[in-house]
């Protein structure tokens, strides 16, 4: 694939291009805040995960970024560009906002079509993207008909049409299949390899964790963490460590005094926290009890995911009332 | 930014008006329904004229006796070959196609696709108003010079016809093509006002249809003025035979008001969309 090389000598270059730049971004809708002095910057070369829980402000980001909705306050661009500034926005930014953001008595092709013509693409780059997202045998068939997964795949190849720079995608995997959710995840992971900046929202960590390298966590319009994944899953949930052995009470005492926090569990383990596990073992070899079981454990992301936008959301809702 | 300049793929080309007219032309053919519609409207209000023509050809070959006071007989082939029913269906039906153009796209939500792909909204909107102008020329035009020439054809016979050189005959014609642009285009500048089918068709019958009735009486000048202000008072005056025996009654518009009034809602209704579409949240 020659463009491939092409975009990705271009990043290679130093080129800043192709970043969004989410600056102090504010919408209120009457006395409803849905955005509230978000900042934020989405890069070329990965795939960027932007989660929150439902009603956390994504979609309204996402429309302030292609210019859908005009910000109460705050700048967001694309490229160091507004977005509404281009005459012409497929060859800018693809998008996928909404599945259902089409006209249900007309087919993929005539719809492509269309917005092709708009952008003065050439008619042939809609077959290529209909083969692409795996609707080419469907494609004269009327919208309307689709599945919730064909019309997210009509969405993907009208966000590919302009073969952009930069991709957004709002709850894409919504409604697919597994082969569809693989096939998904392969593609903005081919697309973030080219070069490309691609942007990712969903409510669902699990669906993000095999996807996106890096992650942007709103909650009620706040932004709660962006960072790689990696850095994720290590913040927000501490590491705990199951310990099982035939004397606890002796165990715990010891642990409490070496300022871990000990907790009895009903099946006879020990959940330990504020030592990690090298500890607990050496302690245990010094004063000679017998360890049965020495298990540490992270939290999943999902956890992590939970407990960050848990507290956003009830630390917020407490203070709107 | 040496790095955009190299690749080929991302060359932009100039952006042109004419690719987003072709884009909405692409929009509109493709839905039956429309063109279903406006077939069907453009053939039934020929086929009314027809019918109304033919319904009179008893009267017309009847004895006149002469009414004392009143000049004789004289038959009003543009009255009754252009008429006022098929005129209210027809701007009923051009105006919800041209609303529908447009609240279409916000009641699907296809106008976010649609401003994704072209941030540029004023062009968007002056696309959809130049395909939707156009295709209401040629079903106005069809509709009125087939009313026109076929009731008139028929009425050869009774040599009561009239040719489209006879006064008052080929604007007449013009205006009763006219009333479908305008009528659409009204229909666009409510459909992005109010942007919610119902409502939109419930003003859209009101403005063109249900308001020119509360304005017709001429005890009050202002009232008559008002009424005179509106398409359908208009296209009644432009459809109005110079040779008639009916009279105009109290402050008739003149024919250059009446042309003012077509051009005035049609300029009015396309500023209003291009303005609320181009300012608004989507």
């Amino acid at each position: 694939m020659s463009t491939t090389v092409r975009c990705l000598a271009g990043v290679a270059d130093g080129s800043v291009g192709h970043v969004i730049e989410v600056n102090e971004l504010t919408k209120r809708y009457g006395s409803t805040t849905a955005v509230n002095g978000l900042t934020f910057t989405v890069r070329p070369g990965h795939v960027t995960g932007f989660l929150g829980p439902n009603g956390a402000g994504k979609s309204t980001t996402l429309r302030l970024i292609l210019g859908l909705n005009e910000p109460t306050s705050g700048t967001v661009t694309v490229d160091g560009h507004r977005f509404r500034g281009h005459p012409r926005g497929l060859r800018h930014v693809g998008a996928l906002l909404d599945a259902a953001d089409v006209h249900g008595g007309r087919s993929a092709t005539v719809h492509l079509s269309a917005l092709a013509r708009s952008n003065r693409i050439p008619l042939r780059r809609v077959d290529e993207v209909l083969q692409e997202v795996g609707l080419a045998e469907v494609a004269r068939r009327r919208i309307g008909g689709y599945s919730l997964g064909m019309k997210q795949r009509l969405g993907i190849a009208t966000a590919l049409l302009g073969d952009p720079p930069v991709l957004l995608f709002d709850e894409p995997l919504n409604g697919l299949d597994p082969e569809g959710v693989l096939w998904v995840r392969g593609l903005f992971r081919r697309l973030a390899a080219e070069g490309r900046t691609v942007f990712v929202s969903s409510h669902m960590m699990s669906e993000m964790e095999h996807t996106a390298d890096h992650l942007i966590v709103v909650g009620r319009g706040e932004l709660i963490a962006a960072e790689s994944l990696s850095e994720f899953a290590a913040r927000g949930t501490r590491v705990g460590v199951t310990v099982r052995t035939r004397e606890p009470a002796a165990l715990a005492d010891l642990l409490t005094a070496e300022g871990g926090s000990v907790r009895a569990d009903p099946d006879g383990s020990l959940a330990v926290t504020g030592l990690d596990a090298d500890r607990i073992g050496e302690l245990a070899l010094e004063h000679r009890i017998l360890l049965q079981e020495l298990a540490a454990h992270s939290a999943s992301l999902e956890e992590a995911f939970m407990q960050l936008t848990a507290d956003s959301v009830e630390y917020l809702a407490g203070e709107s009332r | 930014m040496t790095t955009l300049t190299a690749p080929a793929r991302n060359a932009e080309p100039r952006p042109r008006f004419f690719d987003l007219c072709a884009a909405e032309w692409i929009k509109v053919r493709s839905l039956r329904s429309t063109s279903w519609v406006l077939t069907l409207s453009v053939l039934g209000v020929i086929a009314i004229n027809v019918n109304a023509v033919h319904s009179d050809f008893p009267y017309i070959d009847g004895p006149h006796p002469r009414m004392p006071g009143w000049p004789p007989y004289h038959y009003d082939a543009l009255f009754h070959g252009l008429g006022m029913i098929p005129a209210d269906l027809f701007m009923i039906t051009t105006g919800s196609i041209g609303a529908i153009t447009l609240f279409g796209e916000y009641a699907s939500g296809m106008i976010r696709t649609t401003f994704a792909a072209v941030p540029d909204r004023r062009s968007v909107v002056a696309a959809k108003v130049t395909v939707v102008t156009a295709l209401m020329l040629v079903a106005g035009t069809i509709a009125s010079t087939g009313s026109f020439f076929l009731t008139n054809a028929m009425l050869a016979s009774r040599h009561v016809g009239l040719s489209i050189s006879d006064p008052g005959c080929l604007g007449a014609v013009a205006a009763y093509a006219l009333i479908a642009p305008v009528s659409a285009l009204v229909g666009i500048g409510l459909g992005a006002a109010i942007r919610h089918a119902t409502a939109t068709i419930v003003a859209l019958v009101g403005t063109l249809l249900l308001v020119p009735l509360l304005f017709q009486g001429d005890r009050f000048r202002w009232v008559k003025e008002i009424g005179n202000a509106l398409p359908k008072s208009a296209l009644e005056r432009l459809t109005y035979n110079p040779d008639s025996n009916s009279v105009l009654g109290k402050y008739p518009p003149s024919i250059t008001e009446s042309w003012i009034v077509f051009g005035g809602w049609s300029l009015v209704a396309v500023i209003v969309a291009i303005a609320v579409v181009n300012r608004r949240d989507v």
